[in-house]
């Protein structure tokens, strides 16, 4: 089976996030960089497929700036076989991010059997990319998975819905599953296997090897602000029991008409 | 001069990290409570790869460089400074079978250690030789094909769990180091005698014990070197341990200054965080500064060894000063938490009580400062 899987490198969760100078996109000079975490479990998933069907391989697939390879890495390192990266700057939209990933794959020249990737990026947040990707390879797509199970040609899946009930769903090959929580629990990346990583293939493309073009982009960021700070909040004294009656006509009424909670 | 990480030293530093921060950080103070050995995270640990990091690929190791070693054991240290103690005095006991045995030696003691996860125990120190290394009284004699030794060991590390202990005995008290050997004996020979397991103040979950060597009967080919090679081959170790124990106390600080980064964001005392106050604004940079100077000086003595340059003064430099560093950076970090700081509810004390070691094993930070005075001394 030819497996991919789709990773997104995203500023480490502790990052303190701000706006680059001009307001174009965030600062990204001195941000560390690691593999989107729900990423971590695509990468697991397609591993855990390869290890039950002898003679698979597991591409790793990335677009994005070349600052730092580490998603790409820590896959490798993980025990994914090849990896291929598309170098484009870290502010592309959806469309353009799936329209790269889409040609990255069909110019390692391997029809994908299965594609995985996270359910969304940490960063963005857009939840846009697997079922972006699926449409473009008319390819069926499953997201927030939490339960894979299958064989080369059926796959079963379940997919997390409101309230924490499950939907099953029987699903055909090939097919773009984006992966949640709780699918598996990602292995840390052995040190030998560290070592063998950095002679593993991998292959770099530009957008435009790709077919991409700046045509592509759909959604252009107008301004990167902070929110403005939160004011800070009031404070009754519960215990002042010869105005307790004023002070709770107040709260209410401030609830009412400052919060508009009630 | 390049002070950067290539990128699979960087991803070694990241994964390790990774591993202390969810594996071995949550399950600390349970173990230091309890003294057990954690034997499935040390397992889990071995399984991928951050123990015996000094076995040659030769013999099934990785084939680490010193400075991944150092960044690997930082990266268990910050993790847990007891732990790491176990997963280190592994490399302290193999390292004199690296540097003093021969094909058949290295290949049948080093390779097990690949195929499984075994423990080692290094025995140098005895109840009444501890600094005075080279007075150590346990006797081996000579006995047809065999040696016999006889003595006592104390502080052994992983004592109780060694599938294997490196010995070191004299074949004549009176010739001091040049009579010195280094034996490899095999766990279940007779008369090993293991002791019960030390209460210590901290690494509590290492296995520490007394040991008897009564009669132990080995073969002759399990002789690491020449008779009389066995100073040798302890001082080379310590040209490769010190730099590994020094990177421990780096973990150990680096833990506690996050720890106490942190705390002092979030406690408000007179009305806002104590980390705008510069009473606690100066401790932290002191930290960071020691920090910083620990790990250059690590950095520096492991790449003397990869480079084949003596180490021996750089070594020690880095074993006194992040040990003395240590101590002092968790110290400190119980200061910022004040009350909080001394209870076992939080996380401080325990680094606090696991820097004391660092300062004493290994050398103590005096014996580390007599070596570095005899350097200095002896080339000037």
């Amino acid at each position: 089976m030819n497996i991919f899987v789709c990773v997104k490198q995203v500023p480490d969760t502790e990052t303190k996030v701000v706006p680059n100078g001009d307001g174009t996109f965030i600062e990204t000079n001195a941000i560390k960089w690691i593999m989107n975490p729900y990423d971590e479990f695509a990468v697991e998933q397609a591993l855990l497929v390869k290890a039950s069907n002898a003679g698979s391989t597991v591409t790793v697939v990335r677009v994005g700036a070349v600052h730092d390879t580490e998603a790409l890495r820590t896959a490798l390192a993980m025990g994914a076989d090849d990896a291929i990266l598309v170098e484009g700057d870290d502010s592309l939209d959806s469309y353009m991010t799936a329209k790269a990933l889409k040609g990255a794959i069909e110019k390692s020249g391997k029809s994908p059997d299965l594609i995985f990737s996270g359910k969304q990026a940490i960063d963005s947040d857009c939840l846009q990319v697997p079922q972006l990707l699926a449409q473009m390879l008319n390819l069926p797509s499953v997201s927030v998975v939490v339960g894979y199970e299958g064989d080369s040609s059926k796959i079963t899946l379940k997919r997390e819905i409101e309230g924490g009930a499950l939907e099953v769903y029987d699903c055909s090959t090939p097919a773009v599953i984006a992966c949640n929580k709780g699918i598996n629990t990602p292995r840390y990346a052995s040190l030998p296997g560290i070592m063998k990583a950095k002679k593993k293939p991998l292959a770099q493309h530009s957008l435009a090897d790709v077919g991409v073009s700046t045509d592509d982009r759909r959604v252009v960021y107008s301004e990167f602000h902070l929110p403005p700070e939160k004011p800070a909040g009031k404070k009754f004294d519960a215990m002042d029991e010869a105005n307790q009656a004023n002070i709770v006509k107040e709260v209410v009424g401030l609830l009412r008409t400052e919060a508009k909670v009630i | 001069m390049d002070f950067s990480y290539n990128t699979e030293q960087q991803e070694i530093r990241e994964q390790t990290l990774k591993f202390a921060r969810n594996e071995m950080l949550p399950n600390a103070s349970k173990f230091d409570q309890s003294g057990e050995m954690p034997l499935e995270i040390l397992k889990n640990a071995w399984e991928l790869g951050f123990v015996n990091t000094c076995i040659p690929q030769e013999y099934g190791g990785v084939g680490f460089t010193a400075g991944d070693t150092v960044s690997i054991t930082e990266g268990l240290a910050y993790g847990c400074m007891g732990m790491n103690t176990i997963l280190m005095a592994n490399d302290l006991a193999l390292l004199p079978i690296v540097i003093g045995g021969t094909e058949e030696q290295k290949k049948k003691f080093l390779t097990p250690f690949t195929e499984d996860y075994k423990i080692a125990s290094f025995c140098l120190t005895e109840p009444g030789n501890g600094s005075d290394a080279a007075g150590i009284k346990t006797t081996i004699k000579e006995d047809g094909d065999s040696y016999i030794i006889n003595g006592d060991k104390m502080w052994i590390t992983n004592a109780g769990h060694a599938d294997l202990f490196v010995v070191y005995g004299t074949f004549d008290p009176n010739l001091k180091h040049k009579g010195i050997s280094a034996i490899v004996v095999e766990a279940g020979t007779e008369g090993i005698e293991v002791g019960a397991p030390e209460k210590k103040m901290g690494h509590r979950c290492s296995d520490t014990r007394g040991m008897r060597f009564n009669n132990v009967r080995v073969p002759k080919e399990n002789m690491l070197g020449k008779p009389g090679d066995g100073w040798t081959i302890a001082m080379k170790t310590l040209d490769h341990s010190r730099p590994m124990v020094a990177a421990s106390a780096l973990g150990g600080a680096q833990c506690a200054y996050d720890h106490a980064v942190k705390y002092s964001k979030e406690r408000t005392q007179f009305g806002k965080p104590i980390s705008n106050f510069q009473a606690i604004q100066f401790m932290i940079a002191n930290m960071a500064m020691k920090i910083e100077a620990s790990r250059l000086l690590i950095s520096k003595a492991a790449w003397m060894l990869d480079n084949g340059i003596s180490n021996t003064k750089v070594a020690s430099y880095a074993k006194a000063f992040a040990a003395d560093s240590c101590m002092e950076i968790t110290t400190d970090a119980v200061q910022i938490f004040g009350g909080y700081g001394y209870s076992t509810e939080y996380p401080v004390e325990k680094l606090m009580r696991d820097a004391k070691l660092i300062q004493i094993y290994e050398g103590t930070s005096q014996i580390q400062r007599m070596v570095i005075a005899k350097e200095i001394f002896s080339r000037h």
